[in-house]
């Protein structure tokens, strides 16, 4: 298993060193010049010009810049933005805030759906099951920033049960976990729900039942365990989404997070610091998905990593 | 296989709990007392350096740690004295600054004429590539601390690419005292040291430029605490301010949002304490005034938008004033202004926004107002238009509503095509005009960089001036202008209004409103008062 992980590390190279070209490259290619806006409606002093586009060396040729960029970040030199904060503290900032968030959905969106899931699959067709079909058949069909606005708005300004904003605090950042695991829920339950079925008519659920189990410890240890397969496969792609696609609830909830970083970034061409944000989360998504992989001999005694 | 799953899942919400328990840091919630307060804040787009900042995100945090020579009146826009105890000349060309004494820096260093010279060169000297150092072109000896020969944008300045390090217009006289000369005579010089690339700079700062911009040192009513990246910067009053007016409130935090949403729900959930500008969601339908009550004031900005039009040389088929003409008497003004901007601009009548001394209403007169009858005339007479009138705008701002609305109001009344012409951003679009690439008309806007009426006309009608992107030029209009400089109060206005009276038959551009902001505030504040640059006046603000 060990050799096995190495194995996906080393693999995890080549992937990384080509998501900081392609990144590199398409941030170049975008239209506009970086920093035509800066001076209101004049042009921006000459010497202002040069100073930049040599610290950023944007008049170079595309390969020329990307490898003189690549050289500085393996030195360990992230750079600075235009605004004159090093982008390593951008980062050390802003990533946190966007984990912590994407865990705390993750663990709404688990914890929910897998209840909601299990507690459809027990009696299929049955009552619950109809219930939780219809409601999280309403929560994904409405789009996220309806759902964030109206969270925001009524639990937030009206009720004044959480803060409006994130304020720095992990309990403002509950609002906008809900909101963002709230859109994966429906998927996760229903994925739950139909492999738990599936599940529920295997031998092994037969014969535990057979042995005279008591039906509580069928459905929790033999039947939902081994149903998580393809739950927690989802859950593992869906953490990578979470990470950099919760830029609209960054947005509104206003959290300073890599979403709200990569797209001001964009917005202002800072190639270097888009690069290295999105790279991160790359890296990220990919490491999170080595471990869902080595998740599942825990949950299913037949798979076995060699 | 020796974990079990319920081990697993335990592993995985505990990671999330460990993460939230030592979360990131982000604004320390209110703290710092009752006597503080919010105000809604952006990110500066550079660093806390007044040379270096010509956005507003910076510009509203840069202002309060930086006190200039002078201060402009709140209220009526009026320069008055801050650091300065006078700044006299005879001939609009030799100006002397004597400066009142006892002011210190936060760090406790005096202010000095030296700290005023030594920032203004390092400003304008173009290694340092400052954004402002155009401020400082009308110094004498500016050309010399520029790089000799005319360089491509590839090449880093060096020092040995320049003359000099000083201007030779700027003389300390002595501590209190310094002369600057100009290299022609400007009467509004004394209105444009209020600017924050204007003001004086501790011996800190030229140490190290680029720590201090993380860490500022100003002479202003507040000091800088602390600016956590992304989410806020923290500002106290300075015990050793030397201003006629002392702050009401300790501290004030800008709490940085990147949505206007965000900060208005924030608002209404008294969480933050004052909006500069409402966001146009709340505009609409006045939502604002039953979410707010009276918990808002309104004031004329110093902007005044306009329609330019693409210079002669890049296409002559917009060039005839009658047509101009045409075109601006067939924009039903009123009627934009209150069904797409709510009120929140008003029709212009001039190229010059009112709240400045010397400010004349009906400049443009008739072919400002809407005139259906007349402007089929003046567009026959200029003998039409053959195809689409294209009217170019950057989309990443609120321009869309407005520009369809104008060229319907055009195509209704003279007949011809008009259409919108979308540049993604305000980058791209600014970078294309700036290289004459945009035919047609394009949408302009002009914000005073300081309160004078020559700021509305010189930098962007006068032959070859930075913001005239029309190529406009007009040896009579360039004569006033430079008449004007020469001369002093009444006289100098009589002459800038002469000159603005002129625009009109040649149409360079055509005026089309004027803005107000409208600010809210919280429960917990009173005295808000918005100055004529669209930000919140710290000095008058009390507590509730």
């Amino acid at each position: 298993m060990r050799g096995y992980a190495l194995r996906r590390l080393a693999q995890m190279v080549p992937v990384v060193i080509g998501t900081t070209f392609l990144i590199y490259a398409m941030m170049w290619a975008l239209p506009g010049d970086p920093l035509a806006g800066r001076c209101g409606n004049q042009p921006c002093p000459q010497s202002y010009v040069n100073r930049m586009t040599e610290t950023y060396n944007l008049a170079d040729p595309l390969l020329v810049q990307y490898v003189k960029y690549l050289g500085r970040i393996i030195t360990g030199d992230l750079g600075q933005t235009f605004a004159g904060v090093p982008v390593a503290d951008e980062l050390l900032h802003r990533f946190p805030v966007t984990i912590q968030l994407a865990l705390m959905a993750v663990v709404v969106e688990v914890v929910l759906g897998v209840s909601a899931g299990v507690l459809a699959a027990v009696r299929p067709g049955g009552l619950l099951d109809n219930l939780v079909l219809v409601s999280t058949l309403a929560v994904v069909s409405i789009p996220v920033f309806v759902l964030a606005l109206l969270a925001q708005t009524v639990a937030g300004v009206r009720l004044g049960w959480f803060p409006v904003t994130w304020d720095g605090s992990a309990a403002s950042l509950i609002l906008p976990a809900f909101v963002l695991g709230g859109l994966s829920l429906a998927f996760v339950a229903r994925m739950m729900r139909s492999s738990m079925v599936e599940n529920l008519h295997a031998d092994h659920v037969r014969t535990a039942v057979a042995k005279g189990l008591s039906p509580r410890r069928v459905i929790l240890a033999h039947g939902a365990r081994n149903s998580l397969i393809p739950v927690v496969t989802l859950v593992g792609a869906d953490f990578g989404t979470l990470l950099g696609g919760a830029v609209v609830v960054e947005m509104i909830f206003n959290i300073g997070g890599v979403g709200e970083l990569i797209l001001h970034s964009v917005r202002d061409g800072e190639i270097g610091t888009v690069t290295v944000a999105v790279t991160l989360l790359v890296v990220l998504f990919l490491v999170v998905n080595l471990l869902v992989d080595l998740v599942y001999p825990l949950l299913d005694p037949r798979i076995r990593h060699a | 296989m020796g974990m079990s799953a319920r081990v697993a899942w335990s592993v995985v919400v505990g990671a999330a709990l460990v993460l939230s328990g030592c979360g990131a840091d982000g604004p320390a919630g209110d703290g710092g007392g009752d006597r503080s307060i919010t105000v809604r804040g952006c990110a500066p787009e550079n660093p806390l350096v007044p040379g270096m900042t010509m956005e507003s995100c910076g510009g509203q945090v840069v202002d309060q740690l930086f006190s200039k020579l002078i201060r402009y009146d709140p209220d009526t826009a009026e320069p008055v004295y801050e650091i300065a105890e006078s700044i006299d000349s005879e001939d609009n060309t030799t100006w002397t600054v004597t400066l009142r004494s006892g002011w210190t820096f936060h760090n406790g260093d005096p202010v000095t004429s030296q700290s005023f010279v030594d920032a203004w060169n390092w400003v304008a000297y173009a290694p340092n590539g400052t954004l402002n150092s155009y401020f400082f072109r009308m110094i004498e000896g500016y050309a010399d601390l520029q790089p000799r020969e005319a360089i491509t944008p590839d090449v880093e300045i060096t020092p040995g690419m320049v003359e000099k390090s000083e201007m030779s217009g700027l003389r300390v006289i002595d501590d209190l005292t310094f002369e600057v000369t100009l290299s022609q005579p400007e009467s509004s010089f004394p209105l444009r040291v209020g600017y924050a690339a204007f003001a004086p700079m501790p011996d800190e700062f030229f140490a190290d430029p680029e720590a201090f911009g993380r860490n500022p040192i100003g002479t202003g009513p507040f000091e800088f605490v602390e600016w956590s990246q992304s989410s806020e910067i923290r500002l106290r009053a300075y015990d050793g301010y030397q201003g006629a007016v002392t702050p009401q409130i300790d501290e004030v935090t800008f709490r940085i949002y990147q949505d206007d949403l965000a900060a208005y729900n924030d608002l209404q959930a008294d969480n933050v304490d004052v909006i500069p500008q409402l966001p146009v969601s709340a505009l609409a339908d006045d939502t604002y005034q039953d979410d707010l009550g009276d918990r808002y004031v309104e004031k004329e900005a110093l902007v005044v938008s306009t329609i330019s039009f693409a210079p002669e040389a890049v296409d002559p088929n917009v060039a005839d004033p009658r047509l101009r003409q045409a075109i601006s008497m067939a924009i039903d003004r009123e009627a934009i202004t209150e069904q797409i901007f709510h009120g929140t601009r008003q029709p212009a009548t001039g190229w010059v926004a009112p709240g400045v001394a010397g400010y004349q209403a009906d400049v443009c007169g008739v072919y400002c107002t809407y005139e259906p009858e007349r402007a089929r005339e003046l567009y026959d007479e200029a003998g039409g238009y053959e195809g689409t009138l294209t009217l170019a705008y950057n989309s990443d701002g609120d321009n869309r509503p407005w520009v369809d609305a104008v060229c319907n109001s055009i195509t209704e009344v003279l007949d011809v095509e008009c259409a919108g012409v979308p540049i993604p951003d305000f980058g791209t679009f600014r970078s294309r005009v700036n290289a004459r690439e945009v035919a047609g008309m394009f949408r302009n806007l002009w914000q005073a960089d300081y309160p004078s009426i020559e700021n509305f006309l010189a930098p962007v009608y006068a032959t070859g001036a930075s913001s005239n992107d029309s190529d406009y030029s007009n040896p009579e209009f360039d004569e006033l202008i430079t008449e004007a400089a020469s001369l002093k109060g009444d006289a100098a206005l009589a002459k800038y209004n002469e000159a603005e009276a002129l625009l009109p038959a040649d149409m360079p551009s055509i005026p089309l409103w004027y803005a107000t902001t409208v600010a809210g505030y919280s429960t917990k504040v009173d005295n808000v008062k918005i100055t004529p640059f669209q930000t919140i006046d710290l000095l008058s603000v009390t507590i509730r």
